[in-house]
């Protein structure tokens, strides 16, 4: 039979429904899965997206064309596919894609995650014949240590630069692991079973409308301020501050002095990585699968043909073919998690990072 | 080892040196922790090593059996991580049992359990591995790695090592620096040894001086003064050493604190006839008429053992003396440079680097355009009245080298780096046109910025054409200029030559690769080197001739330099 879904040069393309999802170049009908830039591009003629990533998609392409918000699990026609929009579990309303053509089923994962994550929908596993699933950390040396260990470790280190005078400065993707972050602090618990912490952090101009969005949304977290709103000669010391990756090393730095630099991402579980990033910390966490979640993913889905995408695809067609599954690397534009990135990479998920994977986090 | 697991992540999670030294001086001076155990760790920070153990193929067999990972898995698993220790460290801990109930062993107990495993068969190796692996913690596996696959480098230099240990003992960096040179191995009493406020005699004859290192001059020598302060020598290309003549036994040490003993009888059999108490600075080069022979020629002897008679013919080697550390037992360190250098020359050593005559620094300058033709890196400039220091200390002796040559190479393969270069593809191969072949002349690692190597590395990713295991080729488009020291003929190239410390000097982001530099361009610098060579060994070289001919510039460089 022929596929129901193929790379095309605008992007994947369903040709039973005509329609593409996460295409990079215009076409007239987008399904997009969720709205990081390397996903949720301006430019299209018409958007599905999920109800839960609405907010954020306008956000993303701008009010110059229409969007339909489609419910989790509501099956919609296009031509002669059925689609519907399952939760991925990678930032708010973030989806997977199911294509349904003449019974045969064909899920696109978009980007996730099974980590527990308050701030939006978990993954659910659709079953499938074929599976698309991203690869970001496609490598068995990926593992993610348990999120509140890291949450944690973040708040230790926060309150080590308080002791020390210094301006905790973290850097985090302004969309999903920024908001992740101030969910995960302000569920931790002291001995008491009160809050750990129920300080305000303090954020990036670039961070502070996505932080909004979370909170309409009613998700938990610490409360936040502006660093532009502050006064002119506000003392630094002993906040936590979140910031994009880009603002590393720029001016805009100075006035936090003296401070230290961390970084969550997943790609900090390595130590090259680590070091060559040159910020003070690195914290290990993913909005990604990593490999024990990937494998089980694609288990639990049933799927006898795998095609990775974007990421470690080699190391995971290589253990599907192992597994008995039909798999070939799909090569597609999406960047995955932005790297160990060097400072002067973009604000956000602009191009593509120093480990080549870069993009949106 | 729990204790020195949280050193080392306090030594790599810190980035300054000061901070680096405090966690060294806490640990070491921290009684709690076993004396054996300090000393080992010390040692092993400084970047010495432990005999190899176990093969790096038989851990990764090891680790796809222990994980059952296909091969294929734990070979992109390290070219991802660029670390064998770190990828098994990773791989191992998903499969991690709980602990048993005693705690990790002591860091000399480590040791000697690796060291009693290095006799023992494959079936034994893989059965104690397999145990590490499934019981201990991420970081303790990690070091562990380390101690059976290499150097553990984190930024412990020997000159850091020394002032952790001078301010325990309150003595002067200088005086640890001295007692950490040569061979020591850690064990009982040694750490309170290197400490001890007084120390009688040296610990053994074979103990040399640190080296004086000369610093780069950047600027020319116009801001030095009179030349008439200066003594000039020609910059050799061989390898610095340390010969020490003492109790009737000889010593001959590399600038990497390496015994060279038994590679160059020559230089043993000479120094047989120094007086006891004697140490000589020097370079050991292979020499042949009136020059030194090319760097290629000296490797030739250089990892051999007993060399044969047909070896000790076509490479002789002698120790080129241009220093007195010690006369009769004494140090003489302290004392100028021109009375250790008179010393130098009645002691009857056969070889003295000849201390070239100039009138003005026009004069050096002209002998430093001179220094290919002679076979020679430059001219080295050190102060009469210098006394001889520890390390690299700028201001008495300066290195003075020529210009490199440069040539303009495509990129054809990539591989990804270690260490921090990890994940990132940073070890170019790299090719010149030979009609219209692209043949490979050089690896390169080092010369871009972080965001050139990031740039670079998208760029590699997205131009793969074909994958070798960790070995990417890559659509021939990015140029570079290399620049280099030297060429040398060399037939285990394919291009039947070799770049002397090839770099990449800039990316030359204006040029397609059809106008990169062809191979033939290198085989004419060859030759013209050669000839230049063998006709600076034809011709006089004394003190004065030097200051005769200033326009003989080496062909070699004229021709390939690409500007």
């Amino acid at each position: 039979m022929n596929d129901c879904i193929v790379p095309t040069e605008q992007g994947l393309y369903c040709p039973a429904g005509d329609f593409h999802i996460d295409p990079w170049r215009p076409v007239p009908r987008a399904v997009i899965t969720h709205a990081h830039a390397d996903h949720a591009r301006s430019g299209h003629g018409h958007y599905w997206c999920s109800r839960e990533g609405l907010a954020l998609t306008r956000a993303r392409i701008g009010y110059g064309a229409g969007i339909t918000a489609l419910d989790w699990g509501k099956p919609l026609r296009f031509g002669a596919a059925e689609v519907s929009l399952h939760p991925a579990g990678h930032v708010l309303g973030s989806a997977q894609v199911r294509v349904a053509v003449d019974g045969e089923v064909w899920v696109v994962s978009g980007d996730y995650k099974r980590d527990p994550d308050p701030t939006c929908t978990p993954f659910e596993v659709v079953p499938c014949d074929t599976f698309i699933t991203e690869a970001t950390f496609g490598l068995p040396v990926y593992r993610w240590p348990d999120t509140r260990d890291t949450a944690r470790e973040i708040l230790d280190w926060w309150r080590e630069c308080k002791a020390q005078g210094q301006t905790a400065v973290l850097f985090c993707y302004a969309l999903g692991k920024a908001q992740r972050l101030l969910a995960e602090l302000a569920a931790l618990r002291d001995e008491s079973g009160g809050p750990a912490t129920t300080e305000t952090v303090y954020l990036h101009g670039a961070m502070t409308p996505l932080v909004k969005i979370y909170r309409e949304a009613g998700i938990a977290m610490l409360p936040t301020e502006p660093v532009g709103n502050q006064p002119r000669f506000f003392d630094w010391r002993g906040r936590l501050l979140l910031a994009p990756p880009g603002a590393s090393g720029t001016p805009w730095m100075k006035r936090f002095a003296p401070y230290r630099t961390g970084f969550a991402s997943g790609w900090m579980a390595v130590r090259g990585s680590r070091r060559r990033a040159a910020y003070d910390r690195g914290f290990v966490l993913s909005d990604h699968a990593d490999w024990p979640s990937l494998l089980r993913t694609i288990r639990e889905t049933g799927a006898r043909r795998l095609l990775p995408t974007h990421g470690n695809t080699e190391a995971l067609v290589l253990w599907a073919r192992e597994q008995g599954l039909e798999a070939r690397p799909l090569k597609t534009e999406y960047e995955g998690e932005q790297g160990s990135a060097s400072p002067v990479e973009a604000v956000e998920e602009r191009d593509s990072p120093a480990d080549g994977r870069g993009g949106a986090g | 080892m729990q204790r020195f697991a949280a050193l080392y992540a306090a030594l790599d999670a810190e980035r300054g040196t000061e901070a680096k030294l405090a966690a060294l001086t806490a640990y070491l001076g921290d009684a709690t922790i076993a004396e054996e155990d300090r000393a080992w760790a010390l040692w092993l920070l400084m970047g010495q090593r432990l005999k190899r153990l176990v093969a790096p193929t038989l851990l990764r067999r090891w680790i796809g059996e222990f994980c059952a990972l296909p091969a294929a898995l734990v070979e992109e698993s390290y070219a991802q991580v660029g670390d064998l220790a770190e990828t098994l460290a990773l791989l191992a801990v998903a499969h991690r049992e709980p602990p048993p109930a005693t705690a990790l062993p002591a860091l000399s107990a480590v040791v000697a359990e690796l060291q009693g495993l290095a006799g023992a068969g494959e079936t034994v190796q893989r059965a104690a591995l397999f145990h590490w692996w499934r019981h201990w913690p991420g970081p303790a596996l990690f070091l562990l790695g380390k101690l059976l696959t290499g150097a553990l480098r984190v930024g412990v230099s020997a000159g850091l090592a020394a002032r952790a240990l001078a301010r325990l003992a309150a003595l002067p960096t200088e005086t640890l620096q001295h007692r950490l040179m040569g061979e020591w191995r850690p064990g009982a009493g040694v750490l309170s040894q290197l400490l001890a406020a007084e120390r009688g005699a040296r610990a053994s004859p074979a103990q040399p001086y640190p080296f004086y290192l000369a610093s780069p001059l950047e600027e020319g020598p116009d801001g030095l003064g009179d030349p008439a302060d200066w003594q000039l020598e020609w910059k050799w290309d061989g390898i610095r050493g340390q010969l020490i003549r003492r109790e009737g036994q000889t010593f001959l040490w590399s600038r990497g604190e390496e015994l060279l003993n038994g590679r160059f009888p020559e230089i043993e059999a000479a120094a047989a006839a120094l007086p006891d108490g004697t140490v000589l600075d020097g370079e050991i080069l292979a020499w042949a008429g009136a020059g030194p022979l090319p760097f290629a020629r000296l490797q030739t002897r250089i990892q051999r053992r007993a060399p044969g008679r047909r070896a000790l013919a076509e490479a002789p080697v002698r120790f080129l003396a241009y220093d007195l550390l010690e006369h009769a037992g004494e140090d003489w360190r302290e004392r100028p440079l021109q009375a250790r250098r008179a010393q130098l020359e009645q002691l009857g050593w056969p070889h003295c680097s000849e201390r070239l005559a100039v009138r003005d620094w026009a004069e050096a300058a002209a002998l430093r355009e001179q220094a290919r033709a002679r076979g020679v890196e430059g001219l080295m400039l050190k102060q009469h009245q210098s006394p001889y220091r520890a390390g690299r200390r700028r201001g008495a002796w300066w290195k003075w080298k020529l210009a490199p040559m440069t040539v303009d190479a495509v990129l054809v393969y990539a591989q990804a780096g270690h260490g921090r270069r990890s994940t990132l593809y940073t070890d170019y191969t790299l090719a010149l046109w030979e009609g219209e072949q692209l043949v490979p002349v050089a690896k390169a690692y080092s010369g871009l910025t972080d965001e050139e190597l990031a740039e670079l590395d998208r760029w590699i990713r997205r131009h793969t054409l074909e994958k070798f295991g960790p070995v990417r080729r890559v659509a021939p488009a990015q140029v570079f200029e290399i620049a280099f020291e030297g060429l040398q003929a060399s037939p285990r190239h394919k291009a039947g030559l070799a770049l002397r410390f090839p770099r990449i000097a800039r990316w030359r982001r204006d040029k397609p690769a059809a106008e990169a530099d062809r191979l033939e361009t290198l085989r004419q610098g060859l030759a013209g080197a050669v000839t230049a060579a063998s006709a600076a060994v034809a011709s006089p070289s004394a003190a004065g001739a030097g200051a005769s001919g200033g326009s003989a510039s080496s062909e070699s460089s004229s021709a390939l330099d690409s500007e």
